[in-house]
């Protein structure tokens, strides 16, 4: 569709894009990135004729750009620049009309059905037709924006140029119009190139992405291979992370701010918990990153309260999690703010340890209840299970857990914990051999984030041994006591 | 009926009021029947057709030419406050005239069209001059820019004028009493002279009126529009130039006109070009018919230069839409 041979070009007397080559299929949607004053939008403005092209040659559909009239070029290719100005007032409807300019011709150019149906396209997929009466400087930047895409949509070019289309708008907008030019590009064919300045926008959208450092082109590739952490934070001069789009198998970045805010040093100690009747309660002075398999804000976050709530043996409600926000708002504990977990067991029987290890100690908490305990390598055989009887293990560590770190911490305290109910025989009732665990088990670590970093967790490294002991021995603590609680043989 | 028609019928119906208005009123009262009725008085009808006529003719065509390029040159620069007058292209045009009868230029195959022509060159050298020289002190072209130019140029060749006005001896008569600015005493002579060129260049902006409009958004972006912006810009100027030149050539300076009419059309009918055009230029011919009627009737005997009249109306426009443009934070 497009092809761009080592074009170089800006303005009078100074170049700014320098041999810049690339080329774009039908249908594809290419994003610019760059730092400014990386020649992003000028580079644009030399595709499009606007500025001076010093070297190189653009083709469109294998014509060189030089080759078009005016008028041609236009029904070819559409652009939408970064800023409007506009003197005198025009209604919406003759704004977008203008955009069927490059189809009229002859003296009189008349308007035909073909260009009403354009326009009225145009104004549909932008949402711009109850605007179509009003005066373009009466509204609001936003749907000013729209309308000059409309206005661009109804040229009904293949090629659309884009310069920041989502300058100034709000996260509504600019979804609604990347939507929008995405959903042109997949059902009509439109090529599309935009420049972007939001990264995690051009990856998201983009079905390739241009990177650009000084003029010149760094990288052009697929999402994955531009938006990688050395690449951005080299070209960008700014420390980000990557970290993956939840919906999409699209890249996206995090910035990650060299503010230095006092944070409290304070160390967690065992003594930050606070058992009761009915609670385990663990309160840091600030928040720790956590992952959990927890009732309330599983997953990943940051929080600050952690709650192990016992509940009866025969509770039964329809919605776990819409109660239990009910019953820690109650004590005050916020929704955003708390990892809520529950046990049917007795929380003063719960076992708490702290371990010190070179670079600073971690806390475990283990309440068991095994009353519903189950063999995994034999849970095939087993239908359906009442869900009382739960084993919830906690890790809080004072340290720097990497990404892996989490995730081998899970692994090594599950470890710990079949070996811990192997060790007390631990029997799955229904079939008679050896339980791994219950049916319901939960596990959170929480790290402080400070301190030493620890890229590793896993058996042999110094954290991952006292994770393993540490959980094991309070596991089997734990069980230890519910044997007697319910009174079974030791 | 939507507004752009109503817009023509009213613009229709003001225009044959001026026309009516100007042939009969008067000195002597001609009742407008003259112009068809065979029969009508000797008197009657030779003063419809040898003073009045002419001269409603002729400001119709000034009113309209200064109009259509007053409109033209607004979109063109994206600057309401933009016509012949405060862009200095109508002094421009003042020079060529003066130039022409100072040194008594004649150019044969130009015969009675010299001073048109002459004047057309003024105006549109003028024209780019003032284009030039904004775009230098500032590529934006702030509004305030351009008319601040236009007044620079305006003085400069104001000097000029009474510079050669000074040196000038038997021809001084002639040049003064052209410069203040009237339509009396032409004489169809002067229609024809000017008529042609008047065609042309409505013509030219005419057929640009779709460009004008993708113009309002900015050079670039009428460009992405597939205008052929250099083409169609050096079309405009022509067009206005000579639609200036022309309008001064027969009738002197005459201000805010170009102004004036097309503010208040959009005001009335919206800023489409394509009809900002051509209802300017009717309701410009309307306008200087109606402001020739007034100055030669407001202190009968005497009559008033007729830019006194148009700078009477124009100049508190003018102050009203700076004023206005200024409180948009617009351009």
């Amino acid at each position: 569709m497009l092809r761009v041979e080592n074009v170089s070009g800006g303005y009078d007397r100074k170049i700014i894009v320098k041999n810049v080559s690339f080329e774009v299929e039908k249908g594809e949607m290419l994003g610019i990135l760059g730092p400014n004053g990386s020649g992003k939008s000028t580079l644009l403005k030399v595709i499009s004729g606007i500025l001076h092209m010093e070297t190189g040659n653009v083709f469109i559909e294998g014509k060189p750009v030089k080759s078009y009239s005016s008028k041609e070029l236009a029904k070819k290719m559409a652009v939408l620049p970064q800023l409007h100005s506009h003197a005198f007032s025009h209604s919406v409807r003759d704004t977008i009309a203008l955009g069927r300019y490059p189809h009229q011709s002859g003296l009189f150019s008349s308007w035909s059905n073909e260009d009403e149906a354009a326009v009225v396209e145009a104004m549909k997929l932008t949402a711009m037709e109850r605007y179509e009466h009003q005066m373009l400087d009466l509204l609001s930047g936003g749907e000013q924006q729209r309308v000059f895409v409309a206005q661009a949509l109804a040229q009904q070019a293949p090629l659309l140029l884009l310069d920041e289309p989502t300058n100034h708008l709000d996260i509504a907008h600019q979804k609604q119009l990347l939507d929008t030019i995405k959903t042109q590009a997949i059902e009509k064919g439109i090529t599309i190139i935009s420049v972007f300045h939001d990264i995690n926008l051009a990856s998201l959208y983009c079905d390739r992405l241009l990177l650009m450092e000084q003029g010149e082109v760094k990288v052009i590739g697929a999402p994955h291979e531009v938006v990688k952490k050395d690449q951005i934070e080299r070209v960008y001069k700014a420390r980000i992370s990557t970290n993956p789009h939840p919906e999409r198998p699209k890249p996206q970045i995090t910035i990650l701010p060299d503010v230095n805010e006092k944070r409290n040093e304070m160390l967690i100690t065992a003594a930050n918990f606070q058992v009761s009747a009915d609670l385990v309660i663990f309160q840091a002075e600030t928040q720790l990153k956590t992952w959990s398999s927890a009732v309330i804000n599983a997953g990943s976050g940051w929080y600050k309260n952690f709650v192990n709530r016992r509940v009866d043996a025969s509770y039964a409600c329809d919605n776990v999690q819409e109660e239990m926000l009910v019953y820690l708002a109650h004590r005050g504990f916020s929704e955003t703010d708390t990892v809520g977990m529950m046990t049917a067991v007795k929380t003063t029987d719960a076992v708490i340890k702290e371990y010190d290890t070179p670079f600073g100690s971690i806390v475990i908490m283990v309440t068991a209840g095994v009353g519903n305990a189950v063999d995994v390598s034999r849970a095939y055989e087993v239908e359906m299970l009442p869900a009382i009887g739960t084993i919830n293990t906690w890790i809080i560590v004072n340290g720097e857990l990497s990404d892996e770190a989490f995730i081998q911490s899970v692994i090594t305290a599950t470890e710990a914990k079949t070996k811990a109910l192997a060790f007390e025989q631990v029997k799955d009732p229904r079939t008679g051999t050896i339980a791994t665990g219950t049916s319901t088990d939960s596990v959170l670590i929480a790290a402080t984030q400070k301190g030493t970093h620890i890229p590793y967790a896993g058996p042999i490294t110094e954290i991952g041994k006292k994770i393993g002991f540490g959980v094991y021995e309070c596991t089997v603590e734990a069980i230890q006591v519910y044997k007697k609680a319910k009174g079974w043989e030791l | 009926m939507n507004k752009t028609l109503i817009g023509y019928i009213l613009s229709i119906i003001a225009l044959f009021v001026a026309i009516w208005l100007g042939v009969s009123v008067g000195s002597v009262k001609v009742p407008i029947s003259t112009l068809w009725d065979t029969g009508a008085d000797a008197i009657a009808t030779n003063i419809v057709w040898k003073i009045r006529m002419p001269r409603v003719v002729l400001a119709g065509l000034v009113g309209a030419s200064l109009a259509i390029a007053g409109a033209a040159f607004q979109g063109l620069l994206k600057n309401p406050l933009a016509d012949p007058y405060t862009l200095g292209v109508s002094s421009g045009a003042s020079v060529g005239a003066v130039a022409t009868l100072f040194f008594g230029i004649s150019v044969p195959f130009l015969g009675i069209y010299t001073l048109p022509v002459f004047s057309m060159i003024g105006a549109l050298v003028t024209m780019l001059l003032v284009i030039s020289f904004a775009k230098l002190v500032d590529r934006s072209m702030k509004m305030e820019t351009i008319i601040l130019t236009g007044i620079i140029f305006s003085s400069f060749l104001g000097s000029v004028i009474s510079l050669m006005i000074a040196l000038t001896g038997e021809e001084l008569r002639q040049i003064i009493g052209w410069l203040l600015g009237s339509v009396s005493m032409r004489g169809w002579s002067f229609v024809q002279m000017a008529l042609p060129f008047i065609i042309i260049g409505t013509l030219l902006l005419w057929l640009n009126r779709r460009e004008l409009n993708a113009m309002l958004f900015g050079e670039e972006r009428a460009m992405h529009l597939g205008v052929n912006v250099k083409k169609r810009k050096m079309m405009i100027l022509i067009g206005g130039s000579m639609l200036t030149g022309t309008a001064v050539a027969v009738s002197g300076t005459i201000g805010f006109v170009g102004l004036v009419v097309p503010h208040m059309t959009r005001l009335l009918f919206g800023s489409d070009n394509r009809h900002v055009l051509p209802l300017s230029f009717i309701n410009g011919a309307a306008l200087l018919i109606v402001c020739d009627l007034v100055s030669r009737t407001i202190i009968s005997p005497t009559e008033l230069p007729i830019g006194v009249i148009t700078a009477f109306i124009g100049a508190p426009v003018f102050a009203f839409i700076f004023f206005r443009q200024r409180k948009k934070g617009g351009i």
